[in-house]
């Protein structure tokens, strides 16, 4: 089943370089949806690198507490309408610490971005060995290595993730640690997609060529295999992104990811729940970043996939129509 | 038929074996860390005679290899374990015990395992009525406004995480409109009603994600079976189109369908964790939460295997139904 899926991903013998990149860059433009997601994750991107200069804009940090801009007796609900928006704190402040929201949010953009790329770059990282490695090697090493990511795919993320979490040291940088534990619990799909595709790959002329001309191992998986296997990797990697996002920010929600001070989106909601009525927008808009976050990078991942496999993708994309039936 | 219970064997023996690869790593992954392994399992609080003692109980002593024997043969056939002044016996399949709150592990689980698989059911059969109908529908619709709106919603839905999607609904539904009450566990033997009335909202969460990610499935499966040559001599016959897709393309359609369901049990369990949390349903999330926040080692460890168990079943089911519906596919 997942071996039929995973096939369709494989594209034909296009490894070529330069032209390749073009027409991916050409048939990625062509798509209004996927250069308005690319524009909101740049945009967030900007956000999160410039986190410190916003804040400093703003002249306000994610950790200072402001007793006085909330009403201890009222619980600490913040003073002012909105929330405490004004034009000291653009958002608000958060309730009972009076913490600065935007600088909260934005912060936490960092931690939410950082973690998620961080987490697939290890994913990729791991995948790409392991598949390479599983496809290249004798029957025995491709049988263990297969195994072993077929039980990385079958266990949940969420829950290898939480339990690993419990037995980690808690001196080591929370966010660091989800990354790497986002990171090491899924790389099980990217290593059979590469597999597959290096399979695919191994049985073309161009590599038959290099291995016939006494080429190496290594040196043909590096010089032959890798660009071929660019785009399979790349599509499911971009598909990634934000499924790690979400996952962070669950992690976080429970209790378990990125522990405060440091601003996390997912800790946010956690803290927001109980004051949705007092103070709507500290909910809303972890809320809202998160789902904006997450839309962008998916319409994104999709496009991304249009542009390089547009063959599988045709069968995904909105309102194809009676086209489809006559093109089949 | 015999190719198909051949199939079958092999299935089940290929479970069997990747439940026992799986208890191999988590056992590795859990108990030989470096570090004082007695201490962490113990947890934090324990004086440094319980962390002897249980040092003895895991036999921290032997080589790897007859460590994890051992735990395994607690699991099958159950152990006797020394509590310092009495000895208990642990009756398969044992997990072991809790340190922390001197249960055992077992026990734990099958008191909270009814919330979880209330939970997971009966957003299951939710999911796929409202995912597979959407997904017909947006099929069928194909082209048209109603089809376009279909999958932005789809879209939505799978771009909100689901904590996220209770929150609003619990804001919203509950607290605003106060059309539900707040969710709570009540036992489908004490009150039926109560039951399904408690877990109504918590049911409409996990659903909602999930369908979203079915009724895109649903959707490209149908239109891949519907541009197939069968369809369009069905078509060409003069079958109405009502009937092709509601008939014929949805029956070539279904057998993916059943089988990612199965499959995609995982993904729901780690969504049923949060849901649990947010809505304060004593589940096997709520605890395996709680037991990760205190460091709880034998009920995570024995609750990763428990679940990993309930996956492994999943996916050898969803195989067995799909080579079933394959079958059927290709005799007509």
């Amino acid at each position: 089943m997942s071996e039929a899926l995973v096939a369709t991903q494989v594209p034909e013998a296009d490894a070529s370089g330069t032209s390749g990149a073009r027409q991916f860059w050409r048939r990625l433009r062509a798509q209004r949806a996927a250069l308005v997601a690319a524009a909101v994750v740049a945009l967030l991107v900007l956000v999160a690198l410039a986190a410190p200069l916003l804040t400093a804009i703003e002249g306000q940090d994610p950790t200072t507490y402001h007793p006085s801009l909330v009403d201890s007796a009222r619980g600490g609900v913040p003073i002012g309408s909105f929330g405490g928006i004004s034009g000291d704190h653009w958002l608000g402040v958060e309730p009972q610490t009076g913490r600065d929201l935007f600088a909260r949010l934005v912060y936490g953009a960092r931690v939410s971005l950082g973690v998620a790329l961080a987490a697939t770059a290890v994913q990729v990282l791991l995948g790409v060995v392991v598949g390479v490695a599983s496809a290249l090697g004798n029957r025995w090493v491709d049988q263990l290595l297969s195994r072993i990511a077929d039980i990385i795919v079958a266990m949940p993320l969420m829950i290898m993730a939480l339990a690993l979490l419990a037995v980690v040291p808690g001196s080591f940088p929370r966010p660091v640690l989800v990354a790497l534990i986002i990171g090491f619990v899924a790389w099980g799909t990217i290593a059979k997609i590469t597999r597959a595709a290096t399979l695919t790959l191994k049985e073309l002329d161009y590599v038959s060529a290099a291995r016939l001309s006494g080429w190496g191992t290594w040196r043909i998986a590096r010089r032959e295999l890798l660009p071929g296997l660019a785009a399979p990797i790349i599509t499911y990697a971009a598909l990634m992104v934000p499924a790690n996002i979400t996952i962070e920010a669950a992690l976080s929600f429970l209790g378990v990811g990125v522990k405060p001070p440091t601003p996390s989106w997912g800790q946010m909601l956690t803290s927001a729940n109980v004051w949705y009525q007092a103070a709507p927008q500290y909910l809303l808009l972890p809320a809202g970043a998160l789902f904006v976050t997450v839309l962008a990078l998916t319409v994104l991942g999709d496009g991304i996939r249009t542009a390089l496999d547009p063959r599988a993708a045709s069968r995904l994309r909105v309102g194809t129509g009676r086209g489809q039936e006559a093109k089949s | 038929m015999s190719g198909f219970a051949g199939f079958a064997v092999r299935r089940t023996v290929a479970a069997v074996l990747t439940l026992l690869a799986l208890s191999v790593i988590i056992y590795v992954v859990f108990y030989a860390t470096p570090g004082n392994v007695a201490q962490i399992t113990c947890g934090p609080r324990c004086s440094p005679e319980q962390v002897h003692q249980v040092a003895q109980q895991l036999r921290l002593d032997d080589p790897l290899y007859l460590r994890y024997w051992h735990f395994l043969e607690g699991i099958v056939v159950g152990q006797d374990y020394s509590t310092g002044t009495s000895v208990e016996h642990c009756s398969a399949p044992c997990l072991g015990q809790s340190y922390q709150s001197d249960q055992q592990v077992m026990q734990i689980i099958l008191t909270k395992l009814p919330v979880s698989l209330s939970l997971v059911i009966g957003a299951m059969v939710l999911w796929l009525l409202l995912g597979v109908g959407t997904g017909i529908l947006s099929a069928w619709r194909r082209g048209r406004l109603s089809e376009r709106v279909l999958t932005g919603i789809t879209l939505a839905g799978l771009s909100t995480p689901v904590f996220v999607i209770g929150l609003v609904l619990m804001i919203v539904v509950c607290g605003q409109l106060e059309l539900l009450p707040f969710p709570e566990y009540v036992s489908f033997s004490d009150d039926p009603e109560q039951w399904a009335w408690g877990l109504l909202l918590p049911w409409l969460t996990l659903a909602l994600g999930e369908a979203a990610y079915f009724a895109r499935l649903t959707r490209a499966s149908m239109l891949e079976t519907l541009a197939e040559d069968h369809i369009r001599t069905f078509r060409a016959y003069g079958v109405g189109e009502r009937s092709i897709v509601g008939r014929h393309a949805l029956r070539g359609a279904l057998a993916p369908i059943i089988a990612l369901n199965a499959n995609d049990f995982g993904s729901a369990v780690g969504g049923a964790v949060l849901i649990e949390s947010l809505f304060g349903l004593p589940g096997i999330g709520q605890e395996l939460v709680h037991a990760v926040n205190v460091v709880d080692l034998p009920v995570v460890v024995g609750m990763v295997l428990v679940i990993g168990f309930f996956v492994v079943l999943a996916n050898a089911v969803a195989d067995v139904l799909y080579a079933l519906a394959d079958r059927r596919v290709v005799l007509t």
